[in-house]
């Protein structure tokens, strides 16, 4: 699995915001539209598209969307 | 001592009594004088509950209301019944747009489907008692209002309520009243399970004039007033119990 596929796919959840504002080491909290409901867009894209069961929990310990990538790669 | 809400010498079945409304339901109507079968997919937790009822010649059914074989089970096993609570039921919280087949399914099948079918098939075997009285624990949720990421919960609950209007009309005829109980969010919920933190649950409850959340008792004393005789003229009505949360 590929790290800019993953940020590709976790942009896409945004509505509002340039997809240029989405880099590995982006400080997903940071960004203007980012909510709790995006959060379980995250966990549900991540069931959908890589078959990972993610948790708030982990969205809550993660900063960057690197760091999201990296649970993700753990836990398939 | 005079008590209209007495369940004295009725037998109720209470689906979902392994935890939260169903469990403190099962111990409520023990304690009003109803001989209880509770049933729970958890043989532990059932089991849990099935020592805190009070009085003796109670039931316990272990079964998996998801699949005919447990709700054939369960018809099978229940004696002549005066009441039923369905109280089993699941929440997925996942947005609309990924909310596909399996989700749908499994939601509205123990939501809907499940207590539809149960109710359905205890008739077609003569199970209720002339004058039963049937209560679906509903919620808020796809009645009053709904919230994010809980789309397909608000159809099973609102195909719920859609369901007993209908169930109350041709149910009349043999006296058999059928009626919701629609709660706000209540301690120890599916919906605070896992899915809110402590923050934002903190955040949450600013919304409820009351200023707390419900506790599955409450819920409990509802649904005793509408399966005791003092409801008598009550059917297919919706319960609201929500602390005022629906007033804002």
């Amino acid at each position: 699995m590929d790290l800019k596929l993953f940020v590709d796919m976790f942009a896409e959840l945004f509505e509002e915001t340039e997809k240029s504002k989405f880099k590995p080491s982006t400080k997903f909290r940071d960004i203007d539209e980012w909510s709790s409901f995006i959060g379980l867009s995250v966990i549900a894209m991540v069931d959908e598209k890589f078959n990972v069961k993610m948790t708030g929990g982990d969205i809550r310990e993660s900063i960057t969307i690197e760091d999201l990538f990296n649970i993700v790669l753990k836990k398939q | 001592m005079y008590n209209p809400f007495t369940l004295k010498e009725k037998t109720i079945f209470i689906s979902g009594a392994s935890s939260g409304i169903g469990k403190a339901t099962a111990i409520e109507c023990s304690k009003m004088g109803a001989k209880l079968c509770i049933t729970g997919r958890n043989n532990e937790r059932l089991n849990n509950t099935f020592s805190q009822l009070e009085g003796n010649n109670h039931l316990q059914i272990v079964a998996d209301l998801q699949t005919d074989e447990g709700i054939n089970s369960v018809v099978e096993t229940l004696p002549l019944l005066d009441g039923i609570v369905h109280s089993a039921g699941i929440i997925k919280t996942v947005p609309f747009q990924f909310s596909g087949k399996e989700i749908i399914n499994d939601v509205m099948g123990i939501n809907f489907y499940s207590p539809a079918i149960l109710s359905q098939l205890l008739l077609k075997k003569k199970k209720l008692k002339k004058a039963a009285s049937i209560v679906f624990i509903s919620s808020v949720s796809g009645v009053s209002c709904s919230s994010l990421g809980n789309s397909v919960y608000s159809a099973s609950k609102g195909a719920i309520n859609g369901l007993v209007k209908g169930m109350a009309l041709d149910l009349a005829p043999k006296m058999i009243r059928v009626n919701t109980v629609n709660p706000g969010m209540i301690d120890t919920s599916l919906f605070a399970e896992g899915i809110l933190t402590q923050e934002q649950l903190k955040d949450d409850v600013k919304h409820y004039p009351l200023k707390r959340y419900g506790k599955p008792k409450e819920v409990a004393f509802m649904v005793i007033f509408l399966l005791s005789d003092a409801s008598s003229w009550v059917t297919g009505s919706t319960f609201l119990i929500d602390g005022g949360y629906t007033l804002l």
